[in-house]
């Protein structure tokens, strides 16, 4: 008897189960890998040993901590409870534990390989869709969760119904996975896709990074996993497991076409990552002033993202007036930026750089937002006070749109900046 | 042997009142980040809740209070302590057309009723009785049905959460026993 097609969020979790599941069904699985940052890992720690009593975690192999999400710790509190986290780590003598400076925990996991195609992977972190950039089923949880697949090495799980994302055509210059990130999330909205799975098709020429971009965001409309069809140079050396794939005829809720070549640079203006338009509609009329530019986060702190940045800023200085913040968003991104220069043309236009990890993303600290600030950023999330005071304004887009406005001290496309004077 | 007596029907005798939201209410206006609870104290994380959004809500919540909210509701971080601290000051139930799934996960596991439906229509202030055990709502205008939760979530919030329920059952819920 031949099965129904699936998608690829229920290939993942048949594996993971041990029999074929489908969308709507309620099951326990199997988690391949369990990741944990240093906000939530004393909750976790917490849950496993005083609620749960669990003398240590169910693998040690299939564990991984870092310190990223305020690392260097910015306040006694977070240094005395990083360091709970730290003697716990050491403690368990966890192969997989990524210190203060190593990076951004969905960054360091992918570079790692400790994320892999068709693995099940849970993180105690919205972001944890990440993984989908190499075909895994990536979902976020909360500590109780994450504490419970710790000690058992199990989750339970409603799977998905999925939403296909269709691509066609190349993103032409000037634009990036970034828009494209950005507009999914136009289309779709904020809910569009609450507890499913976005399935991407058409993106086989898209680096890792590229996929990465897109699936970080995936949890920005609501999805529980954005999985990127497994196929296409950037998984060239990955072993993609023979029964992963995309199926014809599996099911899928919506399809969303996304023609690249048509695409423009999109910009999310506050407060909410839907509030999306083309660049040149958010002010058609006036000038949008900016004076913080924030550049990282695992949605687009890699090294191609600030060599991308590099490349608008060359020969240029940041407007005056106006801060460019650079947050790599792990030490191998940094370090690929010191050995090509990209780190060298970012710091001779004057951006200041801050240790790999998450920086500002979550407002707690290096170049936490003042009232009244307006940042462009390259990261997820513009809610208010997201980024610090509540009183600033976040807008999102993608890496060159960032250095442009760094540039010109104001919402800027990239495409413009080649005619205005260096 | 004797026979257990009937589960009480529960119309509860006190009233709650109801605390209008409106759609994508994100896990960071219900519990900014610097209230993390490593970083603060619970009696701190008591005060958190709306602290920007609805600056009066965490002072005059009462036990048994709901809230009834647009879609969308808890998007946003993985944050647990967005819903623990709701927990916390004792909310009753969270009503809501939608809700982000791991916000709508995390409050099961700690044993928030939740239930998606659509009460916008009701009016912030309005005293109701939520009726857990029949999945109703019964209003000064009427009784509205709400949907009825699966058994494996009626056993989670039994149990007063999932770790309570994993300790008593050795499982996860939602799957046959073994
Ligand atoms: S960079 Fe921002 S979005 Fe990404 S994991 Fe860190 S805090 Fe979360």
């Amino acid at each position: 008897m031949t099965l129904p097609p699936q998608t690829l969020a229920e290939q993942i979790l048949s594996h993971a189960c041990g029999r074929p599941v489908y969308a709507g069904e309620v099951v326990t699985c199997a988690v391949d890998l369990a990741m944990v940052h240093d906000s939530i890992a004393p909750a976790v720690i917490r849950i496993l040993t005083e609620e749960l009593g669990a003398s240590g975690v169910w693998d040690r192999e299939r564990v991984a901590v870092a310190i990223d999400h305020v690392a260097p710790a910015a306040t006694i509190q977070t240094a005395t409870a990083q360091d709970g986290v730290r003697r716990w780590a050491l403690e368990q003598e966890l192969p997989h534990f990524f210190e203060t400076g190593r990076g951004i925990c969905h960054q360091v996991l992918l570079e790692e390989r400790l994320a892999r195609p068709g693995l099940l992977v849970v993180g105690s972190d919205s972001h944890s869709t990440a993984y989908g950039a190499v075909g895994a089923f990536g979902t976020g949880m909360g500590a109780t969760d994450i504490a419970l697949a710790l000690a058992t090495g199990q989750t339970w799980l409603r799977v998905p119904s999925t939403v296909l994302v269709r691509a066609r055509g190349e993103l032409r210059p000037g634009v990036s996975a970034k828009d494209v990130a950005l507009f999914i999330a136009r289309e779709l909205r904020a809910d569009g896709a609450t507890y499913e799975a976005l399935e991407y098709h058409g993106f086989d020429a898209f680096s890792l990074g590229e996929r990465t971009t897109l699936t970080s965001m995936a949890v920005e409309v609501g999805a529980k996993a954005g999985i990127v069809a497994p196929t296409g140079a950037a998984l060239a050396d990955d072993e993609v497991p023979e029964w992963l794939g995309v199926q014809p005829g599996a099911t899928y809720r919506r399809v969303l076409d996304v023609d690249l070549t048509a695409l423009e640079p999109q910009v999310a203006a506050p407060n909410f990552v839907d509030n999306v338009t083309d660049l040149g509609e958010v002010a058609p009329s006036e000038r949008v002033p900016v004076n913080v530019v924030y550049l990282g986060t695992c949605t687009n702190g890699r090294h191609e993202d600030m060599a991308a940045a590099a490349r608008i800023l060359r020969g240029r200085r940041v407007a005056r007036g106006v801060r460019l913040i650079v947050v790599p968003a792990s030490s191998q991104a940094l370090q690929q930026a010191a050995e090509d220069g990209t780190l060298s043309t970012l710091l001779a236009a004057g951006a200041a750089i801050g240790t790999p990890g998450c920086g500002a993303c979550i407002g707690r600290h290096m170049g936490v937002l003042a009232p009244g600030d307006v940042c462009v950023f390259t990261g997820n999330r513009n809610f208010r006070g997201r980024m610090g005071s509540p009183d600033a304004r976040i807008y999102l887009a993608s890496p060159e749109v960032a250095a442009a406005t760094a540039v010109t001290g104001y919402l800027t496309d990239p495409r413009t900046l080649a005619s205005l004077p260096a | 042997m004797t026979l257990t007596p009937p589960p009480p029907r529960s119309v509860p005798t006190r009233s709650a009142r109801v605390w209008r939201f409106g759609a994508d209410v994100n896990t960071d206006q219900i519990v900014p980040g610097r209230f993390a609870p490593y970083m603060t104290s619970e009696a701190e994380l008591r005060k958190a809740p709306f602290i920007e959004a609805r600056p009066e809500f965490a002072a005059q919540v009462q036990p048994g209070d709901l809230i009834v909210a647009g879609n969308n509701f808890g998007c946003g971080s993985s944050r647990e302590y967005a819903p623990q601290a709701l927990k916390l000051v004792g909310v009753g139930a969270i009503i809501a057309p939608s809700f982000a799934r791991i916000f709508f996960r995390n409050a099961l596991n700690l044993g928030i009723p939740v239930f998606e439906a659509d009460l916008t229509d009701l009016a912030d202030g309005e005293r109701v009785h939520l009726d857990l055990e029949a999945a109703r709502i019964h209003t000064a205008g009427g009784e509205r049905p709400l949907p009825p939760p699966p058994a494996w979530m009626r056993e989670v919030w039994r149990a007063g959460g999932i770790v309570p329920y994993y300790r008593a059952h050795g499982r996860f819920p939602g799957v046959p026993g073994r």
